[in-house]
């Protein structure tokens, strides 16, 4: 039994972290988030350079063919950097869809391209009536011909703006489908919302025409696929911004100081930022867990995603609560960095589902299914 | 990363399972149930010692030359786990066996391995810890009980307070002032005291449980042979403080199996209580609490293996190891209410009622985990452990 992270996962982390520190420093984030978009087509092209486009997808499509905790570590380190744009609608969400769910060819012609990083991408899932779970999708597809024709609104579309095609979640003679919608007949209206450096959008579909992946059982389990995978790689990236916050705000009071002792000597500070220490453990336990239980296929997989999701939603909020508040007034200021963490921690909390939607999940599991955890005797 | 056991772990795990197969485990734990004082449950605990030491599985992690098993840290944590879901008896010798034996072992003399660690396993002696007095507790290094020299022997006047296993120990490790000139943490000295000497009188604490698991300890010019100081004279800081960091890892080892125990017995009693005319576990507000509970008690367990691989291949624990006390004290307070609420006006009902659920442990687990962020380190100690060592913030005081 070994906890830890591997050798080579420990050197991806680390040159993971070197090359966002190199061409992602926080001046860098604040530029791209001011664009109308919050997208950098270099950025694009030099993540794609590194691979990481296609980091968990295989070879024939042009991918790295790595495995789950490879792409939460690194994704933990895009958290902690604060990386704007579309890596997760397009890698863990589209690219994550289509590789579950396209025939050959499809992936050719989609996944391709996301490995390749020529295609930006995102996932059509929910709608006006915010339900997380499939049985909120309504959206109404109708065969026309080999395709499909698409009409209806899609709400809190994860860049949109910039996606070069969509999936989209439909319903297809009452089943679910996944179509990809790539031209005319799209309306995409922006939703500004608090995390400036990930856009939402509303996309209206006036009869787009889409190619099916899937529909049926094949549908549904790949989104489940989808979901599980983007939520835990969601939990990383949580994982990286809260480290950050907790070690700006630990370096932070050591260094204001007040009443001529820097305010970390005091136990009220100091008590907070064990409190956030022991939060972010707690998620990097959560999060790597998640991670290994869906690269090996455990039964408990959708339940260690649920309890890292539900746990990091409120940690993250948390961590940034105190890092605000320790911060003081300058933890209030524009200027200072912290916000902007804080604008994802929300975000990030109502995505996939909040806490409380994962806590529903968990139960339906180990009360209702009686599936058995970790300490239970196997 | 692999969560897997290795073959030696899986192998050393299903050997203990078929030795505690053939110990005639069910018997032993039928007739601890029907223990009620706390000597009964005391001296049966010890019979099992003497049984689990004959089997060869007592001191697991301790070298094979002290009569130990010379198993890892990793081994350890499964042998605990393993005795926790098989509901074993616990060792009577605790103490001895986490703390003192290691100890010892650390930094004893070869006399000193040969005189104490066989009876330790055995269970023939039980040992106590005599660290905390009235006026150090939190502040442990302002032990105040004097040993003076006289001669080849210490004489030791002082007052020791929350002794386990006082009432019953064979010996006392303690921690003595021995200089009080010296700064607080350099004058004092690590001693062992055999408790039958004259001078040395126990009074036995009662909790707020009604139990009395700890004791206090006066000693009156009590004479003990100067050979039996562990370490230096006036170097006793560093042998309390080296292994107490050590075994934090691994004594909680076992403790999320009892967490998941009572979280199942909690579902069960939920699916017959009612809440608002239907099962208390259809509750949306229970099954919030529950879900809770369950993704914390995970968490717990997946940081203790965090912890315990760093401790087992470097030997030093890392940042995760010091929020586990934190950690799992607080979750127990938290799921202890949470119970209390799903079973409603059967959360008060104690062992001395027929109808009170599980034997009354509903009741007696609220009261007991107030215990828990005191006992062994309060939680404002461990945050300041934290912020101090791992965070690296300036001291406080």
């Amino acid at each position: 039994m070994r906890f830890d992270l591997s050798e080579t996962q420990q050197l991806l982390k680390t040159s993971a972290r070197k090359f966002l520190q190199q061409e992602c420093p926080m001046a860098e984030v604040r530029r791209i988030m001011e664009t109308q978009t919050a997208y950098d087509e270099s950025m694009w092209r030099q993540m794609a350079g590194q691979g990481w486009t296609g980091i968990l997808f295989g070879e024939a499509y042009g991918g790295m063919g790595l495995g789950m905790v490879e792409t939460a570590v690194a994704m933990e380190e895009m958290g902690r950097a604060l990386l704007p744009g579309p890596y997760l609608s397009t890698v863990l969400m589209a690219g994550v869809a289509l590789d579950a769910a396209g025939s050959r060819e499809q992936k050719k012609k989609y996944l391709g391209r996301i490995c390749g990083g020529q295609a930006r991408a995102g996932v059509a899932l929910q709608e006006d009536d915010a339900g997380w779970g499939l049985e909120s999708v309504r959206l109404e597809a109708v065969r026309n011909g080999a395709s499909v024709k698409l009409r209806g609104r899609k709400q809190f579309v994860m860049d949109a703006g910039v996606a070069d095609f969509l999936v989209v979640v439909a319903r297809l003679d009452g089943d679910l489908a996944l179509a990809v919608v790539e031209g005319d007949g799209l309306d995409v209206k922006a939703a500004a919302g608090l995390d400036l450096t990930r856009r939402l959008y509303s996309v209206h579909f006036n009869d787009a025409a889409g190619e099916l992946l899937a529909s049926g059982p094949a549908a549904e389990a790949a989104l489940r696929r989808m979901l599980l995978l983007a939520t835990a790689g969601l939990t990383a990236e949580m994982l990286g911004g809260m480290q950050r916050v907790m070690d700006m705000t630990v370096e932070y009071a050591k260094t204001r100081k007040q009443f001529g002792k820097p305010v970390g000597q005091f136990q009220a500070v100091q008590h907070k930022c064990a409190d956030m220490l022991l939060m972010v453990e707690s998620t990097r336990s959560a999060a790597y867990y998640a991670a290994y239980a869906l690269e090996n296929g455990l039964d408990e997989a959708a339940t260690a995603v649920s309890v890292a999701k539900s746990y990091a939603s409120e940690a993250y909020r948390e961590v940034g609560n105190h890092g605000i508040q320790i911060h003081g007034g300058m933890g209030f200021t524009w200027e200072n960095d912290v916000h902007l963490y804080y604008r994802r921690a929300k975000a990030t909390e109502l995505l996939f589902g909040d806490a409380a939607w994962h806590r529903e999940q968990i139960a339906r599991r180990v009360i209702d299914q009686g599936e058995a955890g970790g300490s239970d005797i196997r | 990363m692999d969560l897997t056991l290795s073959p030696d772990e899986l192998r050393f795990r299903d050997d203990l399972r078929s030795w505690l197969e053939s110990s005639g485990l069910e018997e032993w734990r039928r007739e601890m149930a029907g223990k009620k004082t706390l000597e009964e449950r005391f001296a049966h605990s010890r019979a099992w010692q003497k049984r689990v030491f004959e089997g060869g599985w007592a001191g697991v992690a301790w070298p094979k030359e002290y009569g130990g098993r010379g198993a890892t840290l990793l081994q350890q944590a499964i042998f605990l786990e393993e005795m926790a879901r098989a509901q074993a008896p616990p060792l009577a010798n605790v103490i001895g066996i986490g703390l003192v034996g290691p100890t010892i072992i650390a930094c004893g003399t070869e006399a000193q391995k040969k005189r104490y660690l066989p009876g330790i396993l055995s269970g023939d002696e039980i040992w106590c810890q005599g660290f905390s007095e009235p006026g150090a507790g939190s502040d442990l290094a302002a032990v105040n009980t004097q040993a003076r020299l006289d001669a080849d022997h210490f004489v030791i006047n002082g007052h020791k307070v929350w002794t386990s296993f006082g009432w019953v120990a064979d010996w006392n490790a303690m921690l003595v002032r021995t200089d009080n000139q010296a700064p607080k943490h350099k004058g004092l000295t690590y001693i062992l005291v055999d408790m039958k000497s004259p001078g040395v009188k126990v009074r036995p604490l009662r909790q707020m449980t009604g139990e009395s698991e700890f004791t206090e300890i006066f000693f009156e010019d009590v004479r003990v042979p100067a050979e039996n100081v562990l370490g230096k004279v006036n170097g006793g800081w560093n042998v309390a403080i080296s292994t107490l960091m050590h075994e934090r890892n691994t004594l909680g080892a076992s403790l999320h199996v009892n967490f998941a125990r009572q979280f199942r017995q909690l579902v069960e009693r939920g699916r017959s209580l009612q809440r608002n005319g239907r099962p208390a576990v259809e509750d949306p507000l229970v099954r919030q609490k529950l879900g809770q509970c369950y993704a914390e008690m995970e968490i717990f367990r997946l940081t203790q293996m965090r912890a315990l691989t760093k401790v087992n291949e470097s030997g030093v624990p890392g940042p995760e190891g010091s929020i586990l006390k934190m950690f799992w004290s607080e979750y127990n307070q938290r799921f202890q209410q949470v119970a209390s609420e799903l079973l409603g006006p059967y959360a008060q009902l104690t062992e001395e009622c027929a109808e009170a659920p599980d034997a009354g442990q509903w009741a007696y687990g609220f009261l007991r985990a107030r215990g828990n962020t005191i006992e062994a380190g309060t939680s404002e100690i461990q945050r300041n452990i934290v912020a101090q060592f791992v965070l690296g913030l300036p001291k406080s005081y």
